[in-house]
């Protein structure tokens, strides 16, 4: 991936920040989006700027806000040029149950998870017509494929980028542009953290006994980033839970 | 103006001769697809610097033209 850029949302931790690391060790330039903390998010790029030889910066954007986005993107394409692979990671819960849900709620999930994701495509569309090549990938989750309970909001946001991601896939087919899904499982994380009580008894629902890393997650992102003729696929990342 | 900008990059583009672009010319006819026009009004945006929200389809080089005034009236 020498020579490719890179743009990451919600590249500070968790998925994203191991997705980062990874494609900047494969050789990408990389522009790490985050909400809210700066100081980790500048810790992982400086951690690929010594350990890779990249470049790499961050940007504060809430992904949501459109306007925000578009800023955004024109920032990173001012600072790198271009982008060559958009991976659409940020995503937050707001879990509950459907019956007391407030609507605030679940409009923020799917505001930040599947907008979001849009949101950055959109204002990145035209440097992928030009480009005649890139690759796009959207963190989808297995909650968006089975369902979940106390997770409505999440599960449908994660539902509604997979049908995105097959939209942009045959519109973006024609210029060289594939679009995929990744569908992580349970995989440890802050977002997770939550679970920890649970973690045992989460893990004893997979068939392959563990939760899953961000690096297991990360190795699916590089390998959809890299593939030249893998588009409109959902790679579950999730230990079988979902088969 | 803004006729001759769109004309220059669909001239370029097809590298075909500026004088064979006509208000009447139709995209479709000009092998010019939906992705194509998107493309297209981004690099005219950069060329006559002015934002251009493509909110409809439009067949011919004129309706682009046509539109594109309608904005810049707003």
């Amino acid at each position: 991936m020498k020579g490719k850029i890179a743009l990451i949302t919600g590249g500070s931790r968790g998925i994203g920040a191991a997705v980062t690391k990874k494609l900047a060790s494969l050789g990408a330039d990389v522009a790490v989006i985050y909400a809210g903390n700066a100081e980790k998010a500048e810790e992982v790029c400086a951690f690929c700027r010594e350990t890779y030889g990249v470049r790499a910066a961050s940007y504060r954007c809430d992904v949501s806000d459109f306007a925000a986005a578009k800023e955004t993107v024109a920032a990173v394409k001012k600072e790198f040029g271009t982008v060559h692979i958009l991976v659409n990671n940020a995503g937050v819960t707001r879990d509950g149950l459907a019956g007391t849900m407030k609507e605030a709620d679940f409009d923020r999930v799917l505001d930040v998870n599947l907008k979001g994701a849009f949101n950055m495509i959109r204002h990145c569309y035209g440097m992928f017509l030009k480009n005649r090549e890139g690759a796009i990938v959207n963190i989808s989750s297995v909650a968006g494929i089975m369902g979940n309970a106390g997770q409505v909001n999440y599960s449908a946001s994660k539902a509604g980028l997979i049908g995105l991601t097959k939209s942009v896939a045959r519109e973006l087919a024609a210029r060289n542009v594939t679009c995929n899904a990744v569908a992580p499982g349970f995989i440890a994380t802050d977002m997770t953290g939550g679970l920890s009580e649970n973690a045992e008894k989460l893990s004893a629902s997979v068939p392959l006994g563990r939760m899953g890393t961000p690096e297991d997650v990360a190795d699916a992102v590089a390998f959809l980033a890299s593939s030249g003729y893998i588009t409109g696929e959902v790679l579950k990342v999730d230990g079988g839970i979902a088969m | 103006m803004i006729f001759e900008a769109i004309a220059e990059l669909i001239a370029e583009r097809n590298d075909c001769d500026v004088s064979e672009i006509t208000p009447e010319s139709k995209f479709a006819d000009l092998g010019i697809d939906s992705l194509d026009t998107v493309e297209m009004v981004m690099e005219l945006e950069e060329k006559i610097d002015m934002e251009i929200e493509l909110d409809r389809k439009l067949e011919t080089v004129g309706e682009l033209v046509e539109y594109i005034e309608s904005l810049k009236a707003e």
